[in-house]
């Protein structure tokens, strides 16, 4: 009944045949729908990390035992709106000891990869942007153009704390990626599939006709491989525990100290992006996607997995205000050291289910 | 003519004038978020190995020394409040101590008292706010709203009802204390005290036993015994070395005497056992409350003192433990209204020399444990 896939795609075709009866040619028709779906989503992006900075302040301000943004707007709902207005008129200072070409690509680096991330997710029943085939390392890849970003951003600052900043990001990121990669290959070997779409649709049934058929429900292997795919996404995604990059009060704000204005609001945006993608990630492999009780058609699908990703979004919240951070070298240690090898054993795991299963 | 032009190279270790040969200088501070005001640490790294560290100091110098010459005695306890502006409570009370030795004067039992509950309460005030900032030091945010936010500002309540201030107390003045607390306070004080007890056991949950936070600061900065003493480190850092060294106890001030309370003391002298000895002292502090106000009755909070007086001629000692270490002032009267030279011992001042060596070998992030767990007061630094 409120499923939107159904209904934006109706809405398409009476736009397209209404279009193309006014006499523009169906190709300029074809281009003028796709304009639009990029247009949603682009300004889905912009609009998702400000719900979670205004869900961070509140979720820390109850966390802290105060009450957060309260002025503008009621419960202070604005506030980010407010936040956003005034960074976009702030002054852009480039230092004068700045790589200037370095310094102002390294936010757009950062930040361009996110708006792709967003291509292959399933947000519910019609509402997958598309369906790649390799949708899985699609994400991965296209993330991992943004650790240059940072990189540039640390050394175009000309300053010592961005660089210590950048390289420490660097380093981090590079490291991460490999457990987190790691931990997904069970859910591929399981699935058969590298497409979110395909691999969320695989979760839908109940075991017994209670336990929903989610990969995290899958003893012992889809525990582990959730709890390595979380940490390592927090770690990507540069939040405490793992925020060493931007370690406040160690390198003042890391490799975006120098940036100012929207420049700064841009690598605002990506981390807060990264962390829905992250989480709407996690959701498609591990919680069952868009899958979920209707209640008689009342409940959609995408609810279901926005509901699901805020969840997982919480987490990274709660992660943030209570943990202290990780010193350098032991962030290494634990990628390197513990996540690894049980990612390994992990999929060993998985390869002898596999081979029992079938 | 040509040597008159050229710049003096003044203190090169703290303003090089060349790159190091090897590694990285790095000015930490003095506008940085954990340097705790405006101290400044020049730091040379190799990658992020710190070779060597030395403190700046004296961006924050007011020449308090040299006011004090110019000011009456009782004019003085302003300037100390503007010390250790954590704990100024202390401040006053250790420069009264010093003009009341001179002055021979008594001070009634209930001022006695008074000054017991407030200086214990400020001791759990400052210790609060070391343990929510360490926290930011460390990355956790949440224990410095809750430390600093909730607890002391229940504390701070507690002194503005008794003497109006928030900060800046002028309380403790020389032969007693300002005015008597008002009717219930003490009721107040005992409630808060009962709470307080629940409330240290949510920062052991909270940071003390967080595995990442022992990750961070266990063996981290030790410093020996026999290292502690030489660089003259008092207070909860020497403490945490295992020397069993309270003013309270070894020359006891006041009714301390009369007290009971343990000294905790650490084994070390790491990072995490200079935390752990501040939050085991706010609970003999909330002790040494609770027997402050059994034993407290109700009498005069202000010894025989003529409104304008003079201090007999001679020289005049006092200290006591404060929550940084031990904190003293040396008065020289001439018979003046006003002291002829006065001395601070500092105890964040002295506490701080010693981080030229304990910074050595350690990792930036390792700087910033260290740097925190001294728990430095700007203010008290520069004087």
């Amino acid at each position: 009944m409120f499923e939107l896939g159904p209904i934006l795609s109706h809405v398409f075709q009476v736009l397209q045949t209404w279009v193309i009866g006014h006499g523009v040619p169906p190709l300029g028709a074809w281009i003028l729908a796709k304009a639009i779906q990029v247009g949603v989503i682009v300004l889905l992006v912009s609009l998702i990390p400000m719900v979670l900075v205004y869900a961070e302040r509140k979720v820390s301000a109850f966390m802290q035992a105060r009450l957060g943004p309260m002025n503008v707007g009621p419960y202070g709902i604005l506030q980010t709106l407010a936040d956003g207005i005034k960074l976009i008129f702030k002054e852009d200072i480039i230092p004068i000891g700045s790589d200037r070409i370095v310094h102002i690509l390294a936010p757009m680096v950062v930040v361009a990869p996110v708006f792709i991330c967003f291509a292959p997710l399933p947000f519910g029943k019609g509402l997958v942007p598309i369906d790649l085939d390799i949708g899985v390392l699609f994400i991965f890849a296209v993330s991992g153009v943004s650790t240059i970003g940072v990189l540039m951003a640390g050394w175009g600052s000309g300053n010592k704390f961005s660089m210590l900043g950048g390289v420490r990001g660097a380093a981090q990121l590079v490291s991460y990626e490999v457990p987190r990669v790691l931990s997904v290959v069970p859910v591929l070997m399981f699935y058969g599939t590298q497409s979110l779409h395909g691999i969320a649709m695989a979760q839908q049934g109940r075991w017994f006709g209670v336990i929903p058929k989610w990969f995290i429900f899958y003893p012992v292997i889809g525990q582990i491989a959730f709890l390595i795919f979380l940490i390592a996404s927090v770690a990507e995604t540069n939040r405490t525990p793992f925020d060493i990059p931007e370690a406040e009060s160690e390198l003042v704000a890391g490799f975006h100290t120098e940036f100012s204005g929207l420049k700064f609001a841009l690598f605002f945006l990506a981390e807060y992006a990264y962390v829905f993608v992250s989480s709407a990630m996690a959701v498609a492999l591990f919680l069952g996607g868009d899958d979920g009780f209707s209640a008689g058609g009342i409940i959609p699908s995408w609810l279901w997995f926005i509901g699901k990703t805020f969840a997982i979004v919480f987490l990274f919240l709660w992660f943030r205000w209570t943990f202290p951070r990780l010193r350098v070298d032991r962030l290494m240690q634990f990628c390197w050291q513990f996540l690894l090898p049980w990612s390994i054993v992990n999929i060993g795991l998985a390869g002898l289910a596999v081979l029992l299963l079938k | 003519m040509a040597n008159e032009t050229s710049v003096p190279t003044i203190a090169p270790e703290v303003f090089p004038q060349h790159a190091p040969e090897k590694g990285m200088f790095i000015s930490l501070g003095p506008q940085h978020p954990s340097t705790h005001g405006v101290l400044r640490v020049a730091i040379t790294t190799d990658g992020e190995v710190v070779t060597s560290a030395q403190p700046d100091l004296g961006y924050l110098h007011r020449a308090t020394e040299k006011l004090a010459e110019k000011r009456t005695y009782p004019q003085i306890i302003v300037l100390t409040d503007r010390l250790d502006y954590l704990a100024a409570m202390t401040n006053n009370w250790s420069f009264c101590l010093a003009v009341e030795k001179l002055m021979a004067v008594a001070i009634p039992e209930r001022a006695e008292y008074l000054r017991i509950i407030v200086g214990e309460l400020q001791r759990i005030a400052s210790h609060c706010v070391f343990l929510g900032t360490y926290g930011i030091d460390i990355g956790a945010f949440t224990p410095f709203l809750v430390a600093f936010g909730r607890e002391r500002e229940r504390i701070l309540d507690l002194f503005e009802d008794i003497c109006g201030a928030r900060l800046t107390y002028n309380y403790i003045r020389i032969g007693g204390v300002m005015a008597d607390a008002p009717e219930g306070w003490e009721a107040k004080v005992r409630k808060f005290v009962k709470e307080m007890y629940g409330r240290v056991d949510e920062y052991d949950t909270l940071l003390t036993y967080n595995p990442i936070f022992m990750d961070r600061t266990k063996e981290i900065g030790k410093m020996s015994p026999e290292m502690a003493i030489a660089w003259g480190i008092t207070g909860p850092n020497l403490r945490a070395t295992g020397v069993k060294a309270d003013v309270r106890k070894d020359d006891p001030y006041g009714l301390f005497s009369k007290m009971k309370f343990d000294i905790p003391v650490g084994k070390q002298g790491d990072c995490w056992e200079r935390y752990w000895v501040r939050v085991q002292e706010i609970r003999e502090s909330l002790k040494i409350i609770e027997q402050a106000l059994d034993a407290i009755q109700p009498g005069d909070t202000m010894g025989k003192i003529a409104k304008t007086f003079r201090v007999p001629a001679g020289e005049g000692y006092g200290h006591l433990e404060a929550p940084r270490g031990d904190l003293g002032f040396y008065i020289v009267s001439d018979g003046s209204p006003s002291p002829y030279r006065m001395h601070i011992r500092a105890p964040s001042f002295i506490n701080l020399q010693i981080l030229q060596v304990l910074l050595k070998g350690w990792k930036v992030s390792d700087v910033i444990a260290i740097l925190g767990s001294i728990d430095i007061v700007l203010g008290e630094v520069d004087r």
